[in-house]
């Protein structure tokens, strides 16, 4: 018996990782024969990034059961740090090892953020928590607009006014130059980096889903006085949860970070709507299910980008979506009704 | 004297925060739910202004009625439509996201009529400023309205809690919901009537705020809702004169810290406040401390 249930978790887990898997291939097979358009192409990568982030969120509505509206800014957290790293590094690492060290930066800075952000939010809960985690969002955004950094010959310099107060030498360089951001990062993400990360994100948060530590997480979710109850440190599987899914959000900043020439934090890719977007394909998966975001994310990309029609009426349509499946899902009576048409098909599959 | 003339715009912005505190607050209360739409109902009224008052050219207190008439029922059908089938699921957390898919929803229906170039809204206001100290300190009409409207509607709503059956009602079903029924009151028509009254208050809210800051997007509610829920926490969420007390607070420093601090850090500093009223009072001013029972 117990054996059964190892091979139906592992082998859902396989399945997902085969689904991607096929998915790189399939893609592959149209590079190389060309039937690709460039617009597509363009897609490739931040198709990667968005199932990244949705997988991760996924980890944090879903598993730990608190709604994170801030996801956003751990991504832009991740995307500055790495993008600064590798604008100061460029040139004195090998790019591939320079690459590497900027998606660890990313990881960890979006992560210690996590910790940050984490030890005195997770006190709260629900509502509350989403506000909080939605304001430090819209606090990152706002430190990042002000945030001018310049390197010369005596090190680094910051400032929140303007470029010049930094006092730069004649050969000093501004890095980080407020609201123009970082420009001129290396080029140095590609598809296959990316569904390199998304493996690498669906095994830590797999394996996690399925531990001790994961199914500690998961008891704090179905009731957190129950589980505190009986000895589980509430504070620290919280912080565990938050604080892989920030890293989560860092590695995807990065990556589109080092996709980008230019990089701003702007409303639209930083910002609320940003956040809002990826709780759109969690929800749409299913919470708590982390195939499901991998497929939203890709469907809810490709969508409006194939029905070019239909792109005025795309954030129509995601809210639309979105309360429909609310309702659809959580709604007692919708529930109810749900169960009713199955017990009425099993008795009719009796009676022939 | 530009700190009083500072002081002065920061208690009418507060003003405009109290009123739509208020409308979160008293959601809150009843219903336990933030109701994230609520600031895209003060786009709502401030758009529908503005076609009576701008496109059809017809007098502005019938705009702010219209408005008004317009916000109380979207309010009760978005109530109705969205959280009410929602008000038993098994985790909080469904209709939470359900109101912010509501918000997105009254975003984007504007913007599809509207859309996004930013409209200038005529102030509704007639008043002339009032130049005090040698003209060295001019407050607006609009400053000088604001506050007026501020200060009654909080009069009348404490009264209308406070000396109405129908108020009297509202407190008993957000003291206990299931005690409420027991005693005869009509829980849902109770509810109903509490994201009426709020929204009439968002109505009112956006003719003030479009008034005051002229141009309207269908973005416009989205930032001043999120800030009136600051102040709403800010003053102890579900107490109505902790509402007053946080958006008029609330306005205040908004107003100080983007004339002595920086002007881009203004939400950032908003927001900041938000973070240190949870950790050090997650009550709030006013509110009361409830410990959860298992």
């Amino acid at each position: 018996m117990k054996k059964m249930n190892i091979t139906k978790t592992t082998k859902n887990n396989l399945i997902t990782y085969l689904m991607v898997l096929l998915a790189y291939l399939a893609v592959q097979m149209l590079l190389l024969t060309g039937n690709i358009s460039s617009l597509m192409k363009g897609l490739l990568v931040p198709l990667c990034i968005y199932v990244m982030l949705a997988i991760s969120l996924n980890l944090t509505v879903g598993i730990l059961g608190e709604l994170s509206l801030g996801h956003a800014g751990f991504m832009c957290v991740g995307a500055f740090s790495g993008a600064f790293f590798s604008k100061c590094m460029d040139g004195l690492m090998p790019d591939s090892l320079r690459f590497l060290a900027a998606l660890l930066i990313g990881a960890a800075v979006a992560g210690i953020f996590g910790i940050l952000i984490g030890i005195p939010v997770l006190r709260l809960k629900g509502d509350y928590l989403a506000i909080v985690t939605l304001a430090f969002g819209e606090i990152i955004k706002n430190l990042v607009n002000v945030l001018y950094i310049g390197k010369d010959k005596n090190g680094f310099h910051f400032s929140m006014k303007d470029s010049i107060s930094l006092h730069l030498d004649a050969e000093g360089q501004v890095i980080v130059n407020g609201a123009q951001g970082i420009t001129g990062t290396p080029h140095d993400a590609s598809f296959t980096i990316g569904i390199i990360l998304i493996f690498i994100s669906l095994f830590i948060i797999l394996n996690l889903i399925n531990s001790r530590d994961g199914r500690a997480i998961m008891s704090i979710r179905d009731n957190r006085i129950a589980a505190e109850s009986i000895g589980i440190n509430i504070t620290k599987y919280k912080l565990m949860a938050f604080s892989i899914s920030a890293s989560i959000a860092g590695v995807a900043g990065v990556l589109y970070a080092h996709n980008l020439s230019t990089l701003t934090a702007l409303p639209k890719n930083f910002g609320y709507n940003m956040s809002i977007m990826i709780l759109v394909f969690v929800v749409l998966g299913g919470i708590g299910n982390i195939r499901g975001s991998i497929i939203s994310a890709i469907i809810l990309t490709l969508l409006p980008e194939l029905l070019r029609g239909l792109s005025d009426y795309r954030m129509l349509i995601y809210a639309i979506v979105l309360i429909a499946m609310m309702l659809l899902n959580w709604s007692p009576k919708a529930i109810e009704w749900k169960e009713g048409l199955k017990r009425h098909s099993k008795k009719e599959k009796e009676v022939k | 004297m530009s700190f009083i003339s500072y002081l002065i715009n920061g208690i009418s912005l507060g003003s405009v925060y109290a009123i739509i505190a208020l409308g979160y607050t008293m959601v809150y209360g009843i219903a336990k739910m933030l109701n994230f739409a609520h600031g895209d109902v003060i786009m709502v009224g401030g758009f529908a202004v503005f076609t009576i008052v701008s496109t059809l050219g017809l007098p502005p207190v019938l705009g702010i009625l219209v408005a008004v008439v317009v916000c109380t029922a979207l309010g009760m059908l978005i109530e109705r439509v969205a959280y009410k089938p929602l008000r038993n699921a098994s985790s909080p957390l469904a209709v939470l996201i359900t109101a912010i898919g509501v918000s997105y929803l009254l975003q984007n229906v504007a913007l599809l009529i509207f859309g996004a170039n930013t409209k200038s809204f005529t102030s509704v206001v007639t008043i002339s400023p009032l130049k005090l100290a040698d003209g060295q300190l001019i407050i607006s009409g609009e400053t000088i309205v604001t506050i007026i409207a501020g200060i009654i509607i909080m009069v009348c709503l404490t009264l209308f809690v406070n000396k109405s059956k129908a108020g009297q009602a509202m407190l008993a079903v957000s003291e206990d919901k299931g005690a409420a029924q027991l005693m005869g009151i009509n829980v849902n028509g109770t509810i109903a009537l509490t994201f009426a009254i709020g929204s009439a208050l968002a109505a009112v809210a956006g003719v003030l705020l479009c008034s005051a800051y002229p141009s309207l997007t269908p973005y416009t509610g989205a930032m001043p809702g999120i800030k009136a829920f600051v102040a709403a926490v800010f003053g102890g969420i579900g107490s109505i004169p902790g509402a007053m007390i946080g958006g008029i607070l609330l306005g205040i420093i908004e107003i100080l810290g983007k004339a002595y601090i920086s002007s881009q850090m203004a939400d950032a500093i908003v927001f900041a406040v938000l973070i240190v009223v949870l950790l050090v009072k997650p009550t709030g001013i006013l509110g009361k401390n409830i410990q959860e029972k298992v």
